[in-house]
């Protein structure tokens, strides 16, 4: 019944479409992209070239296929997005169903800090934390190098729990006083069978938005990074979705408005479809708006 | 409820003491005072380090070099700079006023029509212009403002003059470079570009929240009595409906000023915008340890400020809560 | 016998559904006379609240009105908003059934009878501050220059609801509907609530119609009954009559559910209202309904003189002999 809601939304379904066809072209990324990702389409002079047949979105300030270059960098940014989504998800819901459930000084205190960090300006808590965790040294193992795609869904990870948190702590106090949890309890259960076994898979409408919203704004924090001069920088002309809308800014001043164009088309295109889907699992999972047929 | 108020600020003081210190730590052990400063300063003597170490309280020890360091800020015997010594209150200042400017222009710009077009939508929802405004918000919501940003940059600085042979909106600065003095309409046509850069955000954002708010109010049963009463359906909308609609937002407002100044940050660094955001992040990659604290502190202050709003209005409007 | 000072006829009301057109009220016939206590029973779905709110027209756009409904001799069906809103507050009122949330949480309660009052009367501020306090006491709410300042979720249930006819009434108006107003209170508070409706209506001479499904309800305060089904009225009857002669099987389906004391099994009517996107042919009550014969099916049958009430059965007369 939720996934006939869900279906008609038609701007999610288009989404999922768009989503799906983009998640396999990139997996299939040394396949559909034209070149390497730190390929030149052809001998000099070859940058900022416009688009062409040997180069179907153009050429950057170096001579590369920027389309070649957009897979592989949309795949280092799905990845990054996905892995940091679960992971904050994950965190997110054992803090938020414990906060909720247990309620008392844990979960006032987990109010606090989450509603703190989340009123701070995100970027520079970003930025600050990124530096920060990046200068103890012991949490290197964890971590990994500053620059690396690993540090970054280890930063997105810790910060982006907070979110979630909130929504399963508020899914679980809605669900906290209904009779299935009370006959639980006079059965016996222990507190964590039913968080286990009763709240968190009640929770799954929520936890599912939850998950794209943390993903999406995975991404575009990622972006934003790069943007910056923060974002992933792996060696060999390695390329992230955010570094390429990043290279747009100058690309205006210089008016070659391919490269500006398609990066930001793309990570338009991904932000939007991930919100519509959201959006649309939002709604179909509303138990306000569960009617019996 | 004024107890509640003194209550809040009591709390408040504590907590950004706090949270600055936590902020110290994470600068400290993030930018490495110390070893950007000899980074700019090549040829320091050891008594100029030694005086740079003293006089922002980078101690050792986090916690006295913290305090020392507050003393210095709260008795306004601020460091310099470690870029040519320059003092830090007139940079900030300036910084601060061109931000502030920006941003009340944006927000006011922002809310009035995000609240509009929410009200609008929740009018008819379903219908046409409840659609209309849905979507439009929602690619509001998905492109980042340096999309916008760099978008309206294309069309107005590149392509309008080529079109047209003149800028219409400039896309940088304050002021077009070598300008002395103030001149309002100048001013205000370097403002517009990032100022519906900004705004865009904030519409979108507000005008799904109160269509969403909006909706629940009139489904409630008090919109029924109201209207049996035979009182005229302005008089419905305004003292019944928006009145209480507007609860929520007013919370939600309150706190999403953080996402406000992240926009503002990005949107200023797009457009070459002399504010908070070029501050931070010129003195963030320098390590400018000295620029960053009070920069830090006023942000800080400023969101748990925010935060103290949020929660005094919505006690202020909705009585359920002030006396509970 | 006093002339009816609202005056029903032949409404109905269509709502437009995503799944076709809904026929909440089929026709009816209905007058309320002045100053009396007219019940209006039936059970979710018999289009008994639907009718009252659209005589009020505070149905939604979705709902098409036609018929005549006349109070006082004004026409109410097809009246712009401004006669509507003239007469609403003013001439008739109508209270719902949940009190909590049918107040205005976040204005005070003095403040909420004060605008109905300065809606329909020249009243200073002063003026409507001091009457509503007035109306707190006439409802039985003790220290009501205090109450009059609080909100009302600082009420009882019972309590919300006094205030809920304190605005009502604020206007003396001629008619009162009240719809399910007992029904989201306890048993005792049920009463008081009761005796409160009966207070006004003696106070100010107006006349009640009280929505319900709840027959005990009925028999404690009215004075006649209109039974409805499916978007009909099927019985209308004095009080006495409906309970010692009901001459339609829907009524006497409703009495025989009552619980007894001494009785242990209920009996409740068979099978299930019928779906108003499609309603049958002939007598709706028809699939469920002990006297049922051929036909029943054939036309809708309208209400008819028997004895001193009035019946929607065909077969009325065997229904009273029967026991």
């Amino acid at each position: 019944m939720a996934y006939d809601r869900f279906v008609s939304h038609r701007a999610a379904v288009v989404s999922v479409f768009i989503m799906a066809t983009l998640v396999i072209f990139v997996a299939l990324s040394p396949f559909t992209a034209r070149y390497g990702v730190n390929e030149s389409v052809q001998a000099p002079p070859n940058y900022f070239l416009s688009p062409r047949a040997n180069a179907w979105l153009g050429t950057d300030d170096i001579g590369r296929d920027l389309y070649s270059r957009l897979i592989y960098g949309v795949r280092v940014s799905l990845i990054i997005g996905i892995f940091s989504g679960l992971i904050s998800v994950a965190i997110g819901c054992l803090i938020g169903s414990v906060a909720g459930f247990r309620g008392g000084r844990f979960d006032d205190v987990v109010m606090r800090v989450t509603d703190l960090f989340l009123a701070f300006p995100f970027l520079v808590t970003l930025l600050v934390m990124r530096n920060m965790i990046g200068g103890i040294s012991w949490l290197k193992p964890i971590t990994g190098e500053l620059n690396s795609v690993r540090f970054i869904i280890v930063l997105f990870a810790i910060f982006g729990w907070m979110g979630v948190a909130r929504i399963v702590r508020g899914q679980v106090l809605a669900l906290k006083e209904r009779e299935f949890i009370e006959a639980a309890r006079a059965v016996g259960a222990s507190r964590w069978y039913i968080v286990r076994r009763h709240l968190l898979p009640n929770s799954i409408g929520p936890i599912m938005v939850a998950l794209t919203f943390s993903v999406v704004s995975a991404i575009i924090s990622e972006s934003t990074l790069a943007f910056f001069g923060y974002g992933p920088q792996a060696g060999d002309g390695a390329t992230s979705l955010g570094i390429l809308v990043g290279q747009a800014k100058g690309a205006v001043n210089t008016g070659f408005w391919h490269l500006a164009l398609f990066p930001c088309l793309t990570l338009v295109v991904i932000a939007l479809c991930i919100n519509f889907i959201g959006d649309a699992l939002r709604d179909a999972t509303d138990p306000r708006l569960q009617r019996d047929a | 409820m004024l107890r509640y108020v003194l209550r809040r600020l009591a709390w408040a003081i504590p907590t950004l003491i706090f949270v600055t210190f936590l902020v110290y730590i994470a600068l400290r052990i993030g930018t490495d005072p110390v070893a950007s400063y000899k980074r700019i300063n090549p040829r320091a003597t050891k008594a100029k380090i030694a005086q740079y170490i003293e006089v922002n309280g980078l101690d050792p020890n986090y916690v006295r070099g913290y305090f020392r360091w507050l003393g210095n800020f709260v008795t306004l015997d601020w460091p310099r700079s470690i870029k040519g010594s320059r003092e830090v209150w007139p940079q900030l200042k300036d910084a601060l006023a061109n931000t502030i400017r920006l941003g009340v222009a944006a927000s006011s710009v922002g809310i009035v029509i995000g609240l509009g077009l929410g009200v609008f939508a929740a009018l008819r929802p379903g219908g046409r212009r409840d659609v209309a405004v849905n979507t439009a918000a929602f690619v509001g919501i998905s492109i980042p403002p340096y999309v916008s940003a760099i978008l309206f940059q294309l069309l107005f600085a590149v392509y309008w003059s080529r079109w047209f042979g003149s800028t219409l909106f400039p896309t940088s600065g304050v002021y077009p470079p070598g300008q002395l003095g103030f001149d309002l309409g100048l001013m205000l046509k370097h403002m517009v570009l990032p100022t519906f850069v900004v705004a865009i955000q904030i519409i979108a954002v507000y005008s799904r929240y109160m269509r969403s708010s909006l909706l629940d109010v009139l489904n409630s049963e008090y919109m029924r009595t109201a209207r049996s009463k035979g009182i005229s359906e302005a008089r419905v909308l305004f003292r019944h409906g928006l009145r209480n609609a507007l609860i929520p937002v007013v919370t939600i407002a309150a706190l999403d000023v953080g996402a406000i100044v992240g926009g503002l940050i990005i949107t200023e660094n797009v457009f070459s915008y002399p504010g908070m955001g070029k501050y931070f992040l010129s003195a963030f990659g320098e390590g400018d340890f000295p620029l960053l604290m009070p920069w830090m502190v006023i942000i800080v202050a400023s969101t748990l400020f925010f935060n103290l709003l949020a929660d005094i209005s919505y006690a202020w409007l909705d009585p359920r809560i002030r006396l509970a | 016998m006093s002339a009816p000072v609202l005056e029903i006829r032949d409404l109905t009301v269509t709502f437009t559904t995503p799944l076709g057109p809904l026929a909440a009220v089929r026709g009816i016939d209905l007058d309320v006379r002045a100053g009396e206590m007219l019940a209006v029973v039936g059970e979710s779905g018999s289009g008994k609240s639907v009718s009252f709110l659209a005589a009020m027209g505070l149905l939604p756009k979705t709902a098409t009105i036609t018929g005549s409904v006349l109070l006082d001799g004004r026409q109410l069906v097809g009246a712009s908003s401004k006669e509507l809103r003239a007469v609403r507050g003013q001439l008739m009122s109508m209270i719902f059934q949940d009190p909590l949330s049918a107040l205005n949480p976040v204005h005070r309660v003095g403040d909420q009878i004060a605008e109905m009052l300065q809606a329909h009367q020249k009243l200073s501020d002063k003026a409507a501050k001091a009457r509503s306090v007035d109306l707190l006491e006439i409802v039985g709410i003790p220290q009501s220059g205090d109450r009059a300042l609080q909100y009302p979720h600082e009420f009882s249930g019972g309590m919300r609801q006094r205030v809920v006819i304190a605005i009502a009434i604020a206007n003396s108006p001629k008619v009162l509907i009240a719809d399910e107003p007992t029904t989201a209170l306890d048993v005792t508070v049920q009463a008081q609530i009761l005796e409160v409706i009966q207070k006004v209506q003696k106070q100010f001479g107006t006349a009640v119609v009280l929505i319900t499904h709840d027959l005990g309800v009925v028999a404690r305060v009215c004075e006649r009954v209109n039974v409805m089904y499916a978007g009909r009225v099927v019985e209308r009857a004095e009080i006495g009559d409906i309970f010692d002669a009901p001459s339609h099987p829907y009524t006497r389906g409703l009495l025989a559910s009552l619980p007894q004391a001494g009785v242990e099994r209920l009996s409740p009517i068979a099978g299930f209202p019928p779906n108003m996107l499609r309603p049958p042919a002939g007598c709706a009550f028809r699939a469920r309904c002990p006297h049922a014969v051929a036909e029943c099916g054939e036309t809708l049958p309208t209400l008819r003189q028997i004895g001193a009430s009035h019946s929607a059965c065909i077969r009325a007369e065997e229904v009273l002999t029967s026991s």
